[in-house]
């Protein structure tokens, strides 16, 4: 096996990581500047809080991606055999767990408040000699921010996609979700100027499920590939479209009688295994040389390609047999 | 709006003010209150067209008679740093006095608590008639 294989991403590649991580940059600089103008409003609305919340733990994928990005280029060596490609896992399960936990906090905080009755206070300002009552500026400055974070979350799904980057791509569809925290918060500070009290609680209940949601997706999508499941596309269900792509290049050799594909995620690239049961027993090295660098040269995400000739393929292949006793 | 209609029912009504005693801000001799609040607590209560009442209470006393809704403002030398902001409601600072140790403080009222309409109203009349620190 060439040992430079992989450790490098293609041109292509390379250049949407770049890409990416300028977005993330900017997503970040825009969480700050959010979290600032929203601290000069937040009061007591307890929907406008949870909205706030979510604008920091926003950062924590992102933050996340940045961090990661930094080890995955880092070339593999004897210690670290498989190169680092799982520390985007590794930043996808922390940041899934840290979302999972705050949201539940707040789902916690959002509910004890319905149920003893609060009634959010919320009070003016005094703006050039005006009173104006900070609902409507909460109003404002969550409406004027809706938008921006959406833009970010497409742009970033571009990238994500030709990346194969999980981690970028839940990162983008939170950011494509973003406005609907907005919305919710507008909601629950709308009805607090209409007297509706309850409001507020209930849009807050709202935001904090949905950062929940958020947590569990990302949890469960970074727990399944640190397991070593089965490499999948985005969805996190079907396989992932390299593996058919892979078995049709083995059943394209003559002398291959039978194969089947093994491939787990490391952060953006695949961990191959290609089993192949070939017709005659006089394998020789040049053929299973041939077969390794085809794989190989079928995607750049193919990026650690093994080949094993088995004289039958392992039992994993075919569905499992009901054990009986 | 207010939840429970605070406002509306203190104009061209009365308003129930909560008296917690304090030096030259709320002084209580018998049955005649006088200091720069009580003065503040009355012009409020005409701006709105209302007569003004007294309660005379302690601070944790009147609170709960917010909360309670049986007393629609409290005054008394209330700092803005004061801990029952998390029960009822409470103004911007709407003036700084020096306390005994010569630090400053910022002064607020407290109001019942999400009673938003009638907050709004009373500060807009601080606003107005009081020089903010």
């Amino acid at each position: 096996m060439k040992p430079e294989a992989g450790t490098h991403l293609p041109e292509e590649q390379q250049q949407q990581m770049r890409r990416a991580t300028k977005l993330e940059w900017i997503s970040i600089g825009y969480a700050a500047c959010t979290i600032t103008l929203v601290a000069l409003v937040v009061g007591n609305s307890q929907a406008m809080r949870t909205a706030w919340v979510e604008d920091m733990l926003s950062v924590l994928p992102q933050a996340a991606f940045l961090t990661a990005g930094i080890y995955v280029r880092k070339s593999r060596r004897p210690s670290h055999p498989y190169g680092y490609h799982r520390t985007m896992s590794a930043g996808h399960l922390v940041a899934g767990v840290a979302l999972l936990a705050i949201g539940a906090l707040l789902a916690y905080e959002a509910i004890s408040a319905l149920v003893k009755v609060e009634h959010p206070t919320i009070g003016t300002m005094n703006l050039f000699g005006y009173t104006i009552w900070q609902g409507w500026l909460m109003i404002a400055i969550m409406t004027m921010l809706a938008i921006p974070a959406v833009i970010l979350g497409h742009l970033k799904i571009k990238t994500a996609k030709p990346l194969n980057n999980k981690l970028l791509y839940a990162d983008a569809s939170m950011a494509k979700a973003d406005w609907q925290t907005n919305v919710a918060s507008i909601v629950g500070v709308g009805g607090i100027a209409f007297g509706l009290w309850w409001l507020d609680g209930v849009a807050a209940l709202v935001i904090s499920v949905g950062i929940v949601q958020d947590g569990w997706k990302n949890t469960r999508s970074a727990t399944v590939d640190l397991l070593d499941r089965r490499a999948t596309s985005y969805n996190g269900k079907d396989p992932h479209p390299l593996i058919p792509e892979l078995e049709a290049q083995l059943q394209s050799f003559g002398w291959i009688r039978d194969c089947g594909i093994r491939a787990r995620e490391l952060g953006q690239v695949l961990h191959v295994e290609a089993f192949i049961v070939p017709i005659a027993v006089d394998l020789t090295m040049s053929q299973i040389h041939e077969v390794q660098a085809a794989l190989h040269e079928t995607d750049w995400k193919a990026y650690d390609v093994v080949v094993t000739p088995v004289l039958e393929l392992p039992d994993f292949f075919s569905q499992p047999r009901e054990v009986m006793n | 709006m207010d939840p429970e209609g605070t406002l509306d029912s203190v104009r061209n009504n009365t308003l129930r003010i909560g008296l917690s005693p304090n030096d030259s801000l709320v002084e209580i001799k018998g049955s005649s209150y006088q200091g720069s609040e009580v003065q503040l607590a009355k012009d409020f209560a005409q701006s709105l067209g209302a007569k003004a009442e007294f309660i005379v209470g302690g601070e944790e006393s009147l609170v709960k008679k917010l909360e309670e809704d049986q007393v629609d403002l409290v005054v008394g030398g209330i700092s803005s740093k004061t801990p029952w902001s998390k029960k009822v409601g409470m103004t911007r600072p709407y003036t700084q006095i020096m306390d005994e140790k010569g630090k400053k403080e910022k002064l607020v009222l407290l109001v019942p608590p999400g009673e938003n309409a009638f907050l709004g109203e009373l500060e807009y009349f601080l606003d107005q008639t009081q020089e903010m620190p």
